[in-house]
């Protein structure tokens, strides 16, 4: 089957971006590199500003992605739903490539009976639980986000819970906006173990700006090196997900 | 995307709309909304004389795979524990196409609302027929994954506990697709996500603690200790200790092992408590199921002081017959 990975970046944020490039535009590149950039807005109790929320939404929507704004206590819950989510997205989204080839035209799952979308649905499934993943994670470290750090460090070891559950492997990695030094900051390089991240996310400090767009291009600069340097390694063969999304 | 609400309005149903099979051609009438979650909304409906349970989604990935689930449920015999699947199609609506699935309606109060309005003797009969119908999922290949008492409905009479919602039923051995945060080992820091058999039987041990929990609580230091702590603080999850700590701990790899346990414990209690049992039965005649329990205590209560009364009178008694023995003959 396909030996493809998944490529992600989930980004965890409160508001509105403020600094460097458009985030939206960004995000669209990464969906054309064959990334997908989920958005989780994370609120307080009291709701989250107009401006900032369409910001999220469009994000995501850009990234060809999912985007959720939740409060701060359900996190652990969203942030593995919106993962998931966007991981049977983006498969479901191979397997319709694979449809158009074999049934010709614009058919995809929706336009197949019933009875067949089962069958169809059990191979997306398959690949959910077996397909590598690849999730790079962007947490908004500007003043607000403070009292929210916990919590977010809670949800993403909760996250790791529930890939590592799977067949397949995964690997993270952990941006931090804005930086000590820089607009971002790299708190951990690509690991399968997330819980290394306990004792780095304790030393974090929070700081004015909202970097989104050049944390994001930082994310995907990361993914590419990671891929040239795989290539340099061995000369496999670019894998059927990373062409076709 | 996710589904939100915009989709929701969007897709309320008024009592009296028809939806049609664009595939099978079956035509339902809304009857009324019977609620709605993450994945949906569920309406009741009537179809031809019978009625059914009506679920709708934007997101046809989600109806397709419970469709799955629930038509392997099909094949599990002798079990009844989700509904009925009846039919699988898409609606031309006005708004576009949308895709829905129809299954049996299942009807009657949750686990927990039951155990209010019926009594408590009521809990091991339907933990009993879920651990049943859990090891015959098990043997089948499958775990449910999101246990919970909102999931189970208790129909009758005769009562039989049912569940709603499949959408979390995962195939052994992959990781589990959904859950609720007090009823997952993995909040708890008590195991993996990996769909086994424990797992569900991890989700039934809590839901026997939230039966004396109304309001569950709150993890606070998480793990074994904090869960036990408040189990021992309710004297009606007492006699279920043992039960719950093994299913905590993952120690139950079948179904049936831990039905077994509470089999025997039920049949423990009625061996101990059948010498009060005619004296029990007057006492609580009059009283209703639900403080059956209490009744027994207060009754225990009342022959302790009995007996209480009966040794001061005795030690009366003899105290007055020494005086009298004194008086009388060292005089
Ligand atoms: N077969 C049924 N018979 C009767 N009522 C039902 C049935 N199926 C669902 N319901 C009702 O509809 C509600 C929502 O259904 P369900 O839980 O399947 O939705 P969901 O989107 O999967 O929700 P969740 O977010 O809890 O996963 C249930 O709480 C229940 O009240």
């Amino acid at each position: 089957m396909y030996s493809g990975k998944i490529r992600q970046i989930l980004l965890l944020t409160d508001g509105c971006s403020n600094q460097g490039e458009n985030p939206i535009a960004i995000a669209a590149l990464a969906r054309e590199e064959g990334i997908t950039v989920n958005v989780i807005g994370v609120m307080e109790h009291d709701v989250i500003d107009e401006q900032g929320m369409k910001e999220i939404e469009n994000i995501a929507m850009s990234g060809g992605g999912v985007s959720q704004i939740v409060y701060a206590q359900q996190l652990s819950q969203t942030v593995q739903m919106v993962t998931r989510k966007a991981m049977t997205q983006t498969i479901q989204g191979v397997v319709n490539k694979e449809l158009q080839q074999i049934l010709g035209r614009s058919k995809t799952m929706e336009d197949l009976p019933p009875e067949k979308r089962g069958e169809v649905m059990e191979v997306v499934d398959e690949l959910g639980e077996t397909i590598d993943l690849e999730v790079l994670i962007l947490v908004d470290t500007s003043a607000s986000m403070k009292q929210k750090l916990p919590t977010v460090k809670e949800a993403l070891l909760d996250l790791s819970l529930s890939l590592n559950a799977r067949t397949g492997n995964n690997t993270f990695s952990v941006y931090v906006f804005p930086g000590k030094k820089s607009d971002v900051e790299m708190v951990l390089d690509w690991t399968p173990k997330l819980q290394s991240l306990t004792s780095i996310f304790s030393q974090l400090t929070t700081g004015g700006i909202t970097p989104t767009g050049p944390a994001i291009r930082a994310a995907l600069s990361s993914f590419n090196q990671k891929r040239s340097l795989r290539s340099m390694l061995s000369h496999d063969d670019e894998s059927f997900l990373e062409e076709s999304i | 995307m996710m589904m939100n609400h915009s989709w929701k309005s969007q897709f309320k149903l008024n009592p009296g709309t028809i939806v049609k099979g664009i595939w099978h051609k079956n035509q339902y009438t809304i009857l009324k909304e019977l609620g709605f979650g993450a994945n949906g909304i569920v309406y009741l409906a009537k179809s031809e004389k019978t009625q059914v349970a009506l679920k709708m989604s934007d997101n046809g990935m989600s109806i397709t795979s419970e469709v799955n689930v629930l038509k392997s449920f099909a094949k599990v015999q002798g079990s009844a524990l989700g509904p009925s699947l009846l039919d699988v199609d898409d609606w031309q609506s006005s708004q576009g196409k949308i895709s829905f699935y129809v299954m049996e309606y299942i009807e009657g109060p949750d686990l927990l609302t039951f155990i209010q309005q019926n009594g408590k003797v009521w809990t091991p009969v339907l933990f009993l027929q879920l651990l049943n119908d859990l090891q015959k999922l098990h043997e089948n290949g499958w775990v449910f994954g999101d246990l919970k008492p909102e999931n189970l409905i208790v129909t009758g009479p005769p009562p039989r506990i049912r569940c709603i919602d499949v959408g979390g039923t995962t195939i052994s051995g992959r990781a589990i697709k959904e859950f609720t945060e007090f009823y997952d080992r993995g909040y708890w820091g008590l195991g993996s996500r990996k769909a086994e058999p424990s797992y569900d039987l991890f989700a039934v041990g809590m839901m026997m603690i939230h039966t004396a929990y109304p309001k569950r609580f709150n993890k606070t230091s998480g793990g074994i200790a904090q869960i036990m702590e408040e189990v021992r603080k309710k004297a009606e999850l007492l006699p279920y200790e043992g039960v719950i700590l093994k299913s905590l701990k993952g120690q139950y790899i079948r179904a049936n092992e831990m039905r077994e346990d509470l089999l025997s414990l039920v049949i423990k209690r009625e061996t101990d408590n059948s010498s009060k049992k005619t004296v029990d039965r007057k006492d609580s005649g009059n009283q209703s199921h639900s403080n059956q329990g209490l009744t027994r205590q207060n009754y225990k209560k009342k022959r302790k002081k009995g007996r209480f009364k009966e040794t001061i009178l005795l030690f009366i008694f003899i105290a007055i017959f020494y005086g009298i023995y004194i008086f009388f003959f060292t005089s």
